[in-house]
């Protein structure tokens, strides 16, 4: 493990001299600007029962299906792509390291990125003068539950990208596979025919995987446990069959 | 990890990819401070077997050993003893050189304080000092191909493997590398794959010859003409009875024999092949013999085949014999006794 650093002031070296990672950021911050006028505008119109801050984060899965893709998609299937992987790989270093140092760096960014949206907070703070609209609890566990969730999301777009060389299907594949971690969770989790019989099992276990409820809990303050190790475990797990599998393709190259 | 094992050693390494036989029970061993050639055609598993000596592929079986140290069971002390520049050379697009070299530098654990100097050292070495500061998407193929050598002898590991260095290199380019590589020699095993065989020739002490994943000959240059050809052969023009010939070679060599003759031109000249098994010089007693019995010589020269004859005719031989055998497997007959591969 000690060429992590190493290679981990690289990966956010290469990430911060790319001009995809400016587009991306920019788009987003865009994005999640547009998104925090509209709120402000309902909040001028009539007033409301919950503050900005929990409103704001309801919306998170949109940048995280799409942002973590545009992330991680370059990571590991680029390297395969380039044949970079065999130089990396020759040196002392191992695959665990590799693919630890690709996750840290994605998932620095995507913290940063989110980070740097508390600006509007700031902003709005500053101009409205009132201490309400910066309220630190909704704001505090929305951030959290972000860091907490990123960590799972990035590690799924890092397992994405490594089972393939090309970038466009890597991207895709992560966008899906959050797309029904996030949503999928949420669209079933309300079926009757769930709740019935033998899909008991199915069903609970699909309500502790319930991304939005886990938000929640969190805009409230509420940090249960459970969805703490939910987002830990399910990280290590997927970045363990990240190593496996860049490790797999060598096997059956 | 002992000081006197030999640099790589390979035994019965076998390489199969799903079903396919890329590597077919390979064994050689290359010395210290060797520089060591290795050719095939395309597909005859060159790159395969670098990849295994460099512990990047798992081998189906047999054994690989670097400096005394087993690839399979110690990969990561392997990667300390190598440096390896693969085939086709990749590279970051979007770092500078001296910035990809001090990356490639931690990683292979130079201490921070040596990294400098050494950088320096290796860019001067590779001539590449002009380009420090570039970015090495924007260099030429020249350029790219010594940023890959430099990174190669940056942490001046015992062995170096490299695939294919010169590819694509003009003239000029492919006499630094050479003169680069010759550099290294006594102080570091080099293992280069390479199609340019004039190449090989002038820069490697041995050569190994591969064929459909087997090693079809191997020795240095000369040896290998010896084997492959079996003798050697002597060009004479002359003027005389052709007749009286015979004797007066037998009384010079026994084996030399006249092989091909043109001729005689409109001025009484003749070209004449003479083939010997004999490896020495034979022209200063050849000479005087001739011209003691009468005949008028205006040209004597001893035919050397160059690698190239010899690599074509390596190749060839194992051809011949693998193909019959694998015939004779396909029609489920007995197999052919002399379907055996060379070597």
């Amino acid at each position: 493990m000690k060429h992590i650093l190493t290679l981990l002031s690289h990966e956010i070296r290469m990430l911060l001299v790319s001009p995809a990672t400016y587009v991306a950021a920019t788009l987003f911050l865009a994005f999640m600007g547009l998104i925090f006028t509209k709120i402000l505008e309902i909040y001028s119109s009539a007033p409301q029962e919950l503050s900005p801050a929990a409103v704001y984060f309801q919306l998170f899965w949109l940048p995280a299906c799409v942002m973590v893709p545009l992330l991680t998609m370059k990571c590991l299937a680029e390297e395969r792509r380039l044949g970079t992987i065999e130089t990396l790989l020759t040196t002392p270093v191992t695959t665990t390291e590799v693919v630890l140092a690709k996750f840290g760096a994605a998932y620095f960014l995507y913290v940063a990125l989110w980070l740097s949206t508390s600006g509007f907070f700031v902003i709005l703070r500053t101009f409205s003068g009132e201490a309400w609209f910066l309220d630190a609890g909704p704001l505090l566990g929305g951030f959290l539950f972000i860091a907490v969730s990123g960590l799972l999301f990035v590690a799924l777009g890092v397992f994405a990208s490594s089972v393939t060389s090309n970038q466009s299907v890597a991207g895709i594949f992560s966008c899906v596979l959050l797309a029904t971690l996030i949503l999928g969770g949420n669209a079933v989790s309300d079926s009757a025919w769930l709740a019935e019989g033998a899909l008991r099992p199915a069903k609970a276990a699909i309500e502790y995987a319930h991304v939005f409820s886990h938000r929640d809990d969190f805009a409230r303050g509420v940090i249960d446990t459970r969805h703490v190790l939910f987002y830990f475990s399910g990280t290590v797990l997927a970045l363990i069959f990240s190593i496996l599998s860049v490790e797999a393709k060598l096997l059956h190259a | 990890m002992s000081e006197l094992a030999p640099a790589i050693e390979v035994s019965r390494l076998v390489k199969s990819y799903g079903g396919v036989v890329a590597v077919s029970d390979i064994s050689f061993t290359v010395q210290r401070g060797e520089i060591v050639g290795f050719l095939g055609p395309n597909g005859a598993g060159k790159s395969t077997t670098m990849r295994i000596l460099t512990g990047y592929l798992p081998a189906t079986s047999g054994s690989v050993t670097i400096c005394g140290i087993p690839v399979a069971t110690h990969p990561n002390e392997i990667k300390r003893q190598i440096g390896y520049m693969p085939e086709n050379n990749p590279l970051p697009e979007d770092m500078r050189v001296s910035e990809y070299l001090y990356f490639r530098g931690r990683l292979k654990e130079i201490p921070r304080r040596k990294l400098g100097p050494r950088i320096d050292e290796v860019l001067e070495v590779c001539d590449l000092k002009r380009v420090r500061h570039k970015i090495i998407g924007q260099l030429s193929k020249g350029y790219r191909q010594r940023v890959g050598i430099a990174e190669a002898i940056l942490a001046e590991p015992p062995v170096i493997i490299m695939d294919e260095p010169t590819i694509g290199l003009d003239p000029h380019q492919i006499l630094i590398v050479r003169d680069l590589i010759s550099s290294l020699r006594g102080r570091m095993t080099v293992i280069i794959s390479s199609h340019i065989l004039p190449e090989i020739e002038m820069t490697c002490d041995r050569v190994l010859i591969i064929n459909q994943g087997r090693v079809v000959a191997q020795g240095t240059p000369a040896e290998l003409r010896q084997e492959i050809f079996g003798h050697s052969t002597y060009e004479l023009e002359l003027a005389g009875d052709l007749a009286a010939l015979s004797p007066v070679l037998f009384s010079v060599e026994p084996t030399l024999q006249i092989t091909e003759q043109a001729g005689p031109h409109a001025d009484g000249f003749q070209r004449i092949t003479l083939t010997t098994a004999r490896e020495d010089e034979l022209g200063d007693t050849l000479l005087p013999a001739l011209l003691s019995a009468g005949y008028r010589v205006r040209g004597l020269t001893r035919a050397h085949p160059t690698l190239e004859d010899v690599f074509l005719a390596a190749t060839r031989r194992s051809w011949d014999a693998v193909v019959p055998a694998d015939r004779l497997a396909h029609l489920d007959s007995k197999p052919d006794p002399s379907g055996t591969v060379a070597r």
